[in-house]
């Protein structure tokens, strides 16, 4: 039985790879864009992707939402973003942070850093719990305020984070850009070498600490963790069966202890626990009935081989 | 609050703010939002990329 769940656990890790790959290829792509260094200009960059996906990688097919949100709160008249809010808000309620654990291309990049085989930094808990602040402060001031309440061009607002912070803008946009493009290249000044040494340093801080960007900077997780009490796709953790071997929490990139925090604010629902919990006591199940009556797991998980 | 009411609570927020986020689509759709988005998206953001 054990050598079942060992080889369920292994191929769950398979499929939530493939899962993150292919979505890192839907929302990019666009490989024309990658040959000839010019970003893609057709109607689906109307649409914004769940994820934090800079719109100007060159093979991106979406707009990012967290530069959207920055450029209807900066556009000129200062309009209220219900479009750009309200795709958040259903992304939010219906698929919660599992977009951060199974659908983000830059989680997946921190994902394959986090495999490189050094000693992992535990960051002690009281600094780990105002460090997990952070991503909210990013989010209200950098995201929303200073976009929509600093009028420092005629034509409205730039989008503050995504020029001083985002360090996926810098890897998906940025660098590639610059390699493909002589023209910008000559254009590249201080700004842009501060965004690398930027990127660089939360590359270097996801090897020693999985996810490190999504655990304290990530405007967008700090939403989508608003509606992480709310969202359809939860997992659950049967208390009974549960005995308390502290496996899941060893085995969670975001450090948090799933029997207390599960479908919490800072789980990104990626099944890492379920994968490791000897007596399969953690299940991704459906939404709860309007009546609260006990969830229902979704076949293939909870006991037996999980889904991923 | 017994778990049922919590349970019908979350499944009443929940619905909520479903409708809520459809109609805001709906909303942001009518007043054009959607050319802002894709003006930005389809311009390299030179802020984006370090040198604006």
């Amino acid at each position: 039985m054990h050598r079942d769940r060992i080889k369920a656990s292994g191929s769950s890790q398979k499929v939530r790879s493939v899962i993150q790959v292919c979505s890192a290829v839907l929302f990019n792509g666009y490989l024309t864009g990658l040959k000839r260094g010019k970003i893609f200009t057709g109607k689906t960059k109307s649409f914004c992707v769940p994820v934090l996906n800079c719109y100007s990688c060159p093979a991106a097919l979406g707009a990012c939402p967290i530069g959207s949100l920055q450029a209807v709160l900066g556009s000129s008249g200062g309009r209220f973003p219900f479009y750009v809010l309200g795709s958040l808000m259903l992304f939010g309620v219906l698929l919660g942070r599992a977009v951060c654990g199974l659908l983000c291309p830059f989680g997946l990049i921190q994902d394959l850093l986090s495999k490189i085989p050094v000693k992992k930094i535990s960051v002690p808990k009281k600094a780990d719990r105002l460090l997990r602040y952070v991503k909210y402060l990013i989010l209200a001031v950098f995201v929303i305020l200073l976009p929509a309440f600093f009028r420092n061009d005629p034509g409205g607002s730039f989008p503050w984070f995504c020029k001083y912070i985002c360090p996926a803008g810098t890897l998906e946009g940025g660098i590639p850009l610059m390699l493909l493009n002589p023209g910008l290249r000559d254009l590249a000044g201080p700004l842009f070498w501060w965004k690398v040494i930027l990127l660089a340093a939360v590359l270097t801080a996801a090897v020693f600490i999985p996810r490190f960007f999504c655990r304290y900077l990530c405007p967008l997780g700090a939403f989508y963790s608003l509606f992480s009490g709310f969202s359809l796709v939860r997992m659950t953790v049967d208390k009974e069966s549960c005995v308390v071997c502290g496996k899941c929490s060893g085995a969670c990139p975001m450090s948090i202890d799933p029997v207390k925090q599960l479908s919490g604010a800072e789980c990104i629902l990626c099944g890492r626990c379920r994968d490791v919990c000897p007596v399969s006591a953690i299940s991704l199940n459906l939404p709860q009935h309007s009546d609260g009556s006990k969830d229902r797991p979704l076949p293939g998980t909870g006991s037996g081989p999980s889904a991923f | 609050m017994n778990k049922n009411d919590a349970g019908r609570t979350v499944f009443i927020l929940r619905m909520i703010i479903l409708i809520l986020g459809a109609a805001m689509v709906i909303i942001g759709l009518l007043g054009g939002e959607y050319t802002v988005v894709f003006n930005k998206a389809v311009r390299i953001c030179l802020e984006c990329i370090g040198i604006g």
